[in-house]
């Protein structure tokens, strides 16, 4: 079978039992969607979006949705997460809400966090109105849109500020399982969030997850959202973050990646309001023959927007990473200010990193720069490691440390960033050395 | 030479300066200061022709004629020099090219031959000695990784080459060490002249025991709220702003001229 | 908008004063593009069969191919068969034996557009001359003193005839007759084009330049410039182009190889002033050229300097291929867009030998309605050890209506590599004009001024020749800029 006909059979088998099935919008949605994937298949090189990262491998690769409670994880393993950390904590398992994992804590009213199927019951008009369309994104996001099974659902009433941490967990256990998760974030005028996404594998074989979080950032409102990736060595992740921002809105997005054997990132934000801002902050550290690519858009579409975009890529083995990252500034979209930085860090020989940092301007009164470096590890600060007694080895480690380090320190909420920190630390050979010396 | 009347500036709608009156005469030294914010360099921009404000009323008229209406351009040659308290960077562009451009429209102007290259460099390397820049400035973009130091020399440079007739040093004397500071002020103190005028703006009260004021005004809510001699400088020092700013209305008085 | 920003605009209106055209018959090829045409091109110059082969397999690939689309750039499809492929001054003869016997009416044509076609030293400097007048090069000066110390410097015709076997061995070997759909179309219907030679170990004792210049109307222009420098030779080499103003648009689709070999030098400027079209995008020539360098042997050293101010579209990406080992590849640019202009501009760099060095300095000024692309590629190939690349690129923003973009590549595959990109996307300050302005310079001064600063990184690499050219053309004065 064809990917293309793979999928088709996999949604005549399993529309019927997707939530809101009797939602006459979402069946047409999902059903127009399904044609988009079918026209399109998966991306192919020949894509400009796609030029430095191929699907091919997937060919003659099958893939199926589980059935819900299929292979649980271990229990231990969300103590091990969580950490005894505050917040809410959201879990899905082969892409459906595991309610024995997960554990909502006391929010404050007008904060709802649920599930989606639960949102399609009791929020029908409010998810219909903020779900996106069957033309959002490339195939794979069309793809999701037709298959996506479950996924959380956050809305925050105007003002409305939850403090702690919204985690949503997404594990992916069974050979072969396919998860498309789709989450919707609504935040109303001056509603403040954290929300985490982090995804995590513990199948050796080949997984695919496909994932869409859409977010509605209100007037004023303040979203943080960070994205921890650490899959397995088979794992294929296909992920999109969409925002569209209000007026005076604050956006800021991590994302941390660390695993899967290919993992795209397309990240976005639009400024639909004036005085936006956004800080979109990237690390990946990937070895072995791991892909990682992040596509960014910021798109100032209206005036007096601010971004900041820094990406910081980490590959050794025989690693690929690539980032591209489009800054737009629309016409009449004056005192535009955007900056954006890109390095990367090649540890080896094989490994190989491609950089596309992209302005695309169409208003005059802006103030735009990227940078964008690739480089290896200065030999000066080598140098100067070891003539105080370091061996080799673990000088290199601290200095892969510390050009990791500026994006972890961009992370404002501590418990993330000592999260994000420990997942570093725990794929540099001998970080545990480190520890002690950073913290 | 200088009548400020009921000066009312605002940004982007927000009020700036709210019915400000000054009078300068030629050959007086008016020291300005007043709390961050009280509107001190928007006065100063205002003066020297910065279009990015917009004037919502009153007068300001130089040696009889209405200097609201003039672009920058013309102010400049007609005598009117800021000193800007950032002065901006001009990458790839000489500052030799650029003093000589400067003198040469302002001589233009008053019906002066202009300076050829020979003359030009005479005059400008004898200045450069005496507010203590190194040659090698003249071969360097304008103010391009010029320290905070050098740039407020190279302020000094350009009046001292411009010779003005209404100089406005705008905080001239911030981040300065205190070698620069007696070199800015020497500087000042050597255009000081009968048929000239200065205002200083600044911050701190250190400046004006090197330059000293004939006049010292209080700057706090965008209006002149106190007027004095250099003794008011002093009194400041000792006591800081809070205690004008509290009765803006008590304390404002006609402003001597 | 401000009273200094105002003035800007106008600023940059300048008259288009190489607009007239030359009152000449011409004996033309009818309109259309047909296996027929390439042959009667190939006739019309008395080829050597080898020559019409490699058109006629050119043109077959062209056939398959489909016009590029670019997503910054708009225009409506161009009609091949529309187009005159070949047309030339009519001569009573077989054509010039020697400059004295071209068309006084032509030499004029050049004395007008401040070229010479004569053999006097000019104050700057001696230059050498081929004059291309629509598909054909009306003579080349200097070609006897060049050819004592054993340079080549002929109309491509004349190469095709007279060295048949440098061109055998170097035509297409940089830029391959199916590289791109507009490299094929030249390849097929090129008429002719300057040709290069220097001898191993030979210094050009002059700059050698083209001067090309579309006349005739509904013509094309496809010309074809291949340069070698052999072993240790070195070779300043400038380019310079006019056409008249007509309302069609004109397709000028040429396509310059450069091959240096072990220790060569090859500096190639280019000042770009074909018709941009009027204030409202009518007419304007389409400028699609490719340009590519190959550093060939170890030490190589291969420079393009281009200052673009005309053409109604602009699409070319001069490149270097970095082949040799320690071999440097540059490219310095201005790009200046008004009016509808559009320029889609940038350069590749292709690092494959070990210690290689590139760089790239690219600035754009895009003003009115002009639209100005900077795309770049760096490349570093696995076994490039040490290679080293540094990219700078700027836009300067004049006027409301303009767009200015910025699409940089970068794929470095080994570990040694030193990669840089630094791009910044400004308008031009209104506090730069308001402390220029505060000592007394007009606004078109200072405007003037800030722009001569912005682009000086590449003015410094443009021969005096040119230099002088490219300030008039950007109304820029160069004395104060820091050379």
């Amino acid at each position: 079978m064809s990917q293309v006909e793979i999928w088709q059979d996999q949604y005549r088998v399993r529309a019927q039992g997707l939530p809101g099935a009797t939602l006459p919008w979402l069946v047409t949605l999902r059903e127009r969607a399904m044609e988009r994937f079918v026209a399109m298949g998966w991306p192919t090189r020949r894509k400009e979006d796609w030029h430095h990262t191929s699907l091919a491998f997937l060919e003659g690769q099958t893939f199926k949705v589980p059935m819900r409670g299929a292979a649980p994880p271990e229990e231990s393993l969300m103590g091990r997460l969580r950490e005894g950390g505050a917040g809410h904590w959201l879990v899905f398992v082969n892409g459906w809400f595991n309610a024995a994992l997960s554990q909502i804590g006391s929010l404050p009213e007008g904060a709802t966090v649920d599930t989606m199927p639960q949102a399609l019951i009791g929020h029908a008009e409010r998810v219909e109105a903020h779900y996106g369309s069957a033309e959002d994104g490339g195939s794979p996001a069309a793809l999701n849109a037709a298959l996506a099974t479950d996924g959380a659902y956050v809305h925050l009433a105007r003002g409305v500020a939850v403090e702690a941490p919204i985690h949503l967990v997404f594990i992916a256990t069974i050979a072969e399982g396919a998860s498309h998760v789709r989450n919707l974030v609504i935040a109303e005028d001056g509603a403040e969030a954290t929300l985490v996404e982090h995804y995590l594998g513990t199948s050796a074989t080949a997984t695919l997850t496909n994932a869409v979080t859409r977010i509605h950032a209100g007037a004023d409102s303040r979203i943080t959202h960070l994205k921890l990736q650490q899959e397995a060595e088979q794992a294929l992740h296909l992920a999109s973050i969409d925002t569209q921002q209000g007026r005076g809105s604050v956006f800021n997005s991590h994302s941390l990646s660390f695993g899967a054997r290919l993992a795209r990132n397309d990240i976005t934000t639009r400024f639909a309001g004036e005085h936006c801002e956004t800080l979109f902050n990237g690390m990946y550290h990937v070895d072995g023959k791991r892909h990682v690519d992040h596509h960014t858009v910021i798109d100032h579409a209206l005036p007096h927007g601010v971004s900041r975009e820094y990406y910081r890529g980490i590959l050794d083995g025989s690693a690929r990473g690539v980032f591209s990252g489009r800054i737009k500034v629309a016409p009449g979209a004056v005192k535009s200010d955007a900056m954006q930085r890109a390095d990367s860090l090649l540890l080896s020989r094989q490994a190989e990193a491609d950089a596309r940092p992209e302005l695309e301007i169409y208003a005059a009164d802006v103030k735009c720069a990227h940078g964008a470096t690739v480089g290896q590890i200065d030999d000066d600060s080598l140098f100067y490691l070891r003539a105080r007694g370091m061996d080799e080895a673990h000088a290199r480690n601290l200095l892969t440390y510390a050009f990791a380090a500026e994006a972890l320190a961009r992370i404002g909420v501590a418990p993330l960033r000592n999260r994000a920190r420990a997942a570093l630390l725990a794929r540099l050979p001998g970080g545990h050395l480190l520890e002690e010396l950073t913290s | 030479m200088l009548d400020i009347n009921d000066l009312r500036v605002s940004v982007d709608g927000k009020p700036i300066l709210n019915g400000l009156s000054l009078h300068v005469k030629a050959g007086e030294v008016h020291a300005i200061m007043g709390p961050n914010g009280s509107g001190k360099s928007t006065l100063a921009q205002v003066l020297a022709g910065r279009d990015s404000f917009q004037v919502d009323g009153g007068t300001v008229t130089y040696d009889g004629e209405d200097l609201l209406t003039q672009p920058a351009e013309v102010r400049a040659r007609a005598g009117v020099f800021l000193a800007f308290q950032y002065p901006v960077e001009i990458p790839g562009v000489s500052n030799a090219y650029f003093l000589k451009a400067a003198v040469n429209a302002v001589r233009r102007h008053r019906g002066l031959q202009e300076l050829d290259a020979m003359d030009f460099l005479k005059r400008v390397k004898s200045e450069m000695k005496a507010v203590g820049m190194k040659e090698e400035f003249l071969y360097r973009s304008v103010n391009e990784g010029f320290s905070g130091g050098e740039k407020k020399r190279n302020e000094v440079l350009q009046m001292t080459l411009l010779e003005p007739k209404l100089a406005v040093l705008d905080e001239t004397d911030s981040g300065l060490d205190i070698d620069a500071l007696k070199v800015v002020a020497d500087g000042v103190n050597r255009l000081r002249a009968p048929d000239r005028a200065l205002i200083v703006i600044t911050h701190y009260q250190r400046l004006l025991d090197y330059i000293v004021p004939d006049y010292v005004h209080v700057l706090a809510n965008g209006t002149i709220v106190r007027s004095g001699g250099p003794e008011l400088a002093a009194e400041l020092e000792e006591r800081g702003y809070a205690w004008l700013a509290k009765a803006p209305e008590e304390q404002a008085k006609g402003v001597t001229t | 908008m401000n009273a200094a920003t105002k003035n800007i605009d106008s600023f940059l209106d300048r008259e288009y004063s190489a607009g007239f055209v030359t009152d000449l018959e011409s004996d033309s090829l009818p309109k259309g593009l047909s296996e027929a045409t390439v042959r009667a091109i190939s006739a019309k110059k008395h080829e050597p069969a080898f020559m019409l082969e490699w058109r006629l397999e050119a043109y077959r690939h062209w056939l398959t191919m489909t016009p590029p689309h670019w997503a910054q750039v708009g225009f409506p499809a161009i009609d091949f068969q529309d187009i005159v492929y070949y047309a030339a001054p009519k001569q009573k003869k077989d054509g010039p034996r020697s400059l004295d016997e071209v068309d006084p009416e032509l030499l004029r044509t050049y004395e007008k557009l401040g070229v010479p076609l004569h053999e006097r030293a000019r104050l700057a400097g001696v230059v050498a001359v081929d004059a291309v007048f629509d598909s054909v090069s009306v003579g080349t000066t200097f070609q006897k003193q060049l050819a004592e110390k054993g340079i080549i410097f002929c109309s491509f015709s004349e190469a095709v005839r007279e060295h048949p076997d440098l061109v055998r061995q170097y035509l297409g070997s940089v830029v391959p007759p199916g590289d791109n759909f507009y490299a094929a179309l030249n390849s097929a219907v090129f008429s002719d084009g300057s040709f290069v030679y220097i001898p191993k170990g030979v210094r050009c004792p002059m700059e050698l330049s083209t001067y090309f210049r579309i006349n005739a109307q509904d013509t094309g222009q496809f010309e074809r410039t291949l340069i070698i420098a052999d072993e240790g030779a070195h070779v300043s080499y400038l380019e310079g182009c006019t056409a008249p103003m007509r309302d069609e648009n004109q397709l000028h689709a040429a396509v310059v190889e450069l091959v240096a070999l072990k220790d060569a030098r090859i500096k190639y400027s280019t000042v770009q002033n074909w018709y941009p079209g009027d204030k409202d995008g009518k007419g304007g020539i389409y400028n699609f050229v490719t340009k590519r360098g190959d550093c060939r042997g170890d030490r190589s050293h291969i420079s393009w300097t281009q200052v673009e101010t005309g053409s109604a579209i602009t699409w070319k990406y001069p490149s270097v291929v970095l082949r040799g080992d320690d071999s440097v590849g540059e490219f310095y640019s201005v790009a200046l867009t008004n009016n509808r202009q559009q320029a889609d501009t940038g350069s590749k760099m292709t690092h494959m030998g070990r210690n290689t060095r590139s760089t790239i300095i690219s600035k754009g000024i895009s003003a009115g309605h002009g639209s100005n692309t900077f795309r770049g590629l760096v490349k570093v190939t696995p076994k490039a050890e040490n290679a080293r690349n540094y990219t700078q690129c700027d836009s300067l923003l004049i006027g409301e209506q303009c767009a200015a973009h910025t699409f940089p590549t970068i794929e470095a595959g080994n570990p040694s590599a030193r990669v840089e990109h630094e791009a910044t996307t400004s308008r031009i300050g209104e506090d730069q004009l308001f402390y220029a302005m505060q000592r007394g310079l007009s606004a078109e001064d200072a405007v003037s001024m800030i722009v001569s600063g912005f682009c000086k990184e590449v003015f410094k690499e443009l021969p005096m020749e040119f230099a002088v050219e490219a300030q008039n053309l950007l109304g820029v004065s160069l004395e104060g800029s820091i050379g």
